[in-house]
């Protein structure tokens, strides 16, 4: 560790990992319930734990974002964080608020909270994914700013360098894209709009930036490639995943109201999307083919090489599958959207989180040369774990989806929905299972912090 | 010696980067031009009788400037390309004359485009009016961004040359814009006649 204040990052990483335990474990529930739908029932219902679930996700990505931020920027501006102290304060209080919401889900009724929230002062309630209480999107802005705050005069004080210019536009985009989270028109085709401009221009453009450079921290730092020319290639990245990723928020406009050319405009430019996707693997491989250093911590590599392929095949390859209009027709919101979402999700920004903690997590505990051997080697099982789970899951959600739609949507002999997943329960099944794979994945991961040096 | 070295061009020209990024402009207009192609098949007479109210003339003259713009740009090229150690302001000065001339056409370009779009909009269509007018508003606006990137992009490499940064047998940045350049005035090739003319 160069610089004392990185050390803040820490807890960060570890609530991150914390939250990600509960997420998997909500959602093994709720693949359980597809199963047996009077699981748990009526102590949770299905729509609070999926609340949870995608509630937990976003704000385990916003606390991984902030430790890497964290543990990143005194070494790219080369000094210490402007102040620690607040990092340290926004990370109780975003932590006390994301539990405290959690809560709130889990033991409140949903329209009761919205009573006890001043949801009828301005309404924001209900929306999924920003389901949260006015008090915790208040607070969301308070700690991003302080955040944003304390990253840029770090940055304003030091040295500027590619990474920390695209870090912070994004940490920038991510701030000003959630104020549209405030913002709900009364007309449903204008909110559709609005709430797009939050939920895709974070996961389709400005948490690309973020993702990018921590990507080309990691990269810099265990492969020892020159910066300038990693540095170039973030800037083809970025810019191609700008220009695609703003139009292709024209994909969510298919059929909802919208004009007509919508389905073009979102049709050609996603169709563009993978493209960047596809230089990132091309990124990650080459600079470690071209390596000028072995570090120690090959796990660390061994991640962002995943992150660069999980994030291709999730975001692009599954995001490509649907994302053209006479397609979209017949799979919108079947499972093989849930397909793409949960491995778009787990490739490009758990894997990210997964890479700068493999990396930044053995240095902040004392070991500049990454975990022993014998440590790497269970973290390379969980690894494997991981993906393979992820990747099962995904393919039965994909078969899911397509037994959906052609139970639902092709030709005339349709099917009503519970028949239709009636007749998908056996792939439930294999998806649950998988689940179980992802879970003891994440285990193994924890137990690899532990595992000891044989001769110490 | 230095001479049998430069007569090995480097292929391709400029940085690798920016071919990355002319392909995925190709492969983005190759759809839009292959979705108009396909729309126009369903609807021939929508698409001849929407053609009307757009001005072949204007178009005509953007394309002769685009073209000419490209063979400055060209002349920029080979300016600082054939500089010596002895040559190497009068090389600036001659490329900077040059790209001077290629930005004041893709400016011309821009105004020309203005005013055919004010008339377009004047008439009150827009990207809903039908399919024959989303695809002429969705390519030209398209292209016309390009056209006031790519003047950007000459004007930065104008500046450089302004104050001699162009050094002998280091032509990777001009080659750089001129090869974005040079991928802008192709795309106005192929639209033009299919959006403009084709009938």
């Amino acid at each position: 560790m160069k610089y004392t204040s990185q050390a803040v990052a820490k807890p960060y990483f570890i609530f991150a990992l914390i939250l990600l335990a509960g997420e998997i474990l909500f959602g093994l529930l709720m693949a359980i319930q597809y199963l047996y739908g009077d699981f748990l029932f009526p102590l949770i219902p299905f729509n609070v734990l999926r609340m949870v679930h995608t509630n937990l996700l976003i704000v385990l990505i916003l606390f991984g974002f902030m430790g890497a931020t964290y543990y990143l920027i005194p070494e790219e501006a080369e000094r210490e964080l402007w102040s620690p102290k607040l990092a340290i304060v926004t990370f109780w209080v975003f932590a006390a608020a994301g539990v405290a919401t959690i809560l709130g889900y889990l033991f409140v009724p949903y329209a009761e909270l919205t009573e006890l929230t001043f949801n009828n002062l301005l309404p924001t309630m209900g929306r999924e994914f920003l389901e949260q209480p006015l008090p915790t999107k208040v607070g969301i802005v308070l700690v991003v700013v302080s955040y944003i705050f304390n990253t840029a005069m770090t940055v304003l004080l030091g040295r500027r360098t590619v990474i920390t210019t695209v870090l912070i536009t994004g940490l920038l985009g991510l701030a000003v894209f959630f104020l549209f989270a405030f913002y709900v028109p009364d007309n449903l085709i204008m909110d559709k709009f609005f709430w797009w401009f939050t939920v895709h221009l974070w996961v389709e453009a400005t948490w690309e930036l973020i993702m990018g450079a921590i990507l080309a921290f990691v990269l810099i730092k265990v492969t020892g490639v020159d910066r300038e020319h990693i540095d170039k290639w973030l800037y083809l990245i970025i810019a191609m995943t700008m220009v695609s990723g703003i139009l292709g928020t024209g994909h969510h406009f298919f059929y909802m109201g919208a004009p007509e050319y919508w389905l073009w405009i979102g049709s050609i430019s996603s169709a563009v999307e993978p493209l960047p996707f596809l230089l990132m693997v091309l990124f990650a491989f080459t600079m470690a083919r071209e390596r000028k250093i072995k570090h120690d911590n090959e796990m660390a590599l061994t991640w962002a090489k995943g992150t660069a392929v999980m994030a291709f095949l999730g975001a692009g390859v599954w995001g490509f599958f649907h994302t053209l209009a006479p397609v979209n027709m017949f799979t919108h919101g079947t499972q093989l959207t849930a397909a793409h979402g949960h491995l778009s999700f787990y490739g490009a920004y758990i894997m990210i989180i997964f890479t700068v903690i493999s990396y930044a997590m053995p240095i902040l505990r004392g070991r500049p040369h990454g975990n022993c051997a014998k440590a790497q080697k269970v973290e390379l099982s969980a690894f494997w774990m991981l993906n393979i789970g992820m990747l099962g899951l995904t393919l039965a959600l994909s078969a899911a989806g397509i037994v959906q739609i052609l139970d639902q949507r092709v030709g005339t002999d349709l099917i009503g929905f519970m028949e239709s997943q009636e007749s998908i329960a056996g792939i439930y099944m294999v998806r649950a299972g998988f689940g179980v794979l992802v879970f003891s994945g994440l285990l193994t991961y924890f137990y690899s912090f532990f595992v000891k040096e044989e001769n110490a | 010696m230095s001479k049998s070295i430069s007569l090995k061009e480097a292929y391709p020209p400029g940085d690798l980067a920016i071919w990355v990024i002319i392909y995925v402009e190709f492969i983005t207009f190759a759809l839009l031009f292959l979705g108009y192609a396909f729309s126009r098949r369903l609807d021939v007479e929508l698409f001849n009788a929407s053609q009307l109210a757009v001005n072949q003339t204007s178009g005509f003259v953007n394309t002769i400037i685009l073209i000419t713009s490209s063979y400055f740009v060209v002349k920029a090229v080979h300016s600082i390309k054939n500089m010596t150690a002895d040559t190497l302001q009068e090389s600036n000065k001659e490329a900077s004359k040059w790209l001077l001339f290629a930005i004041l056409c893709g400016l011309a370009f821009v105004t020309i485009k203005i005013i055919e779009f004010s008339h377009i909009f004047g008439m009150g269509i827009n990207l809903s009016t039908n399919r024959f007018f989303m695809f002429y508003i969705m390519l030209t606006v398209f292209h016309f961004l390009h056209v006031i990137l790519g003047s950007g992009i000459l004007f930065l490499i104008y500046k450089k040359t302004k104050i001699n940064g162009y050094l002998p047998n280091d032509s990777k940045g001009i080659e750089t814009g001129a090869s974005y350049w040079h991928m802008v005035d192709l795309l106005w090739i192929v639209l033009f006649p299919l959006v403009y003319i084709i009938r």
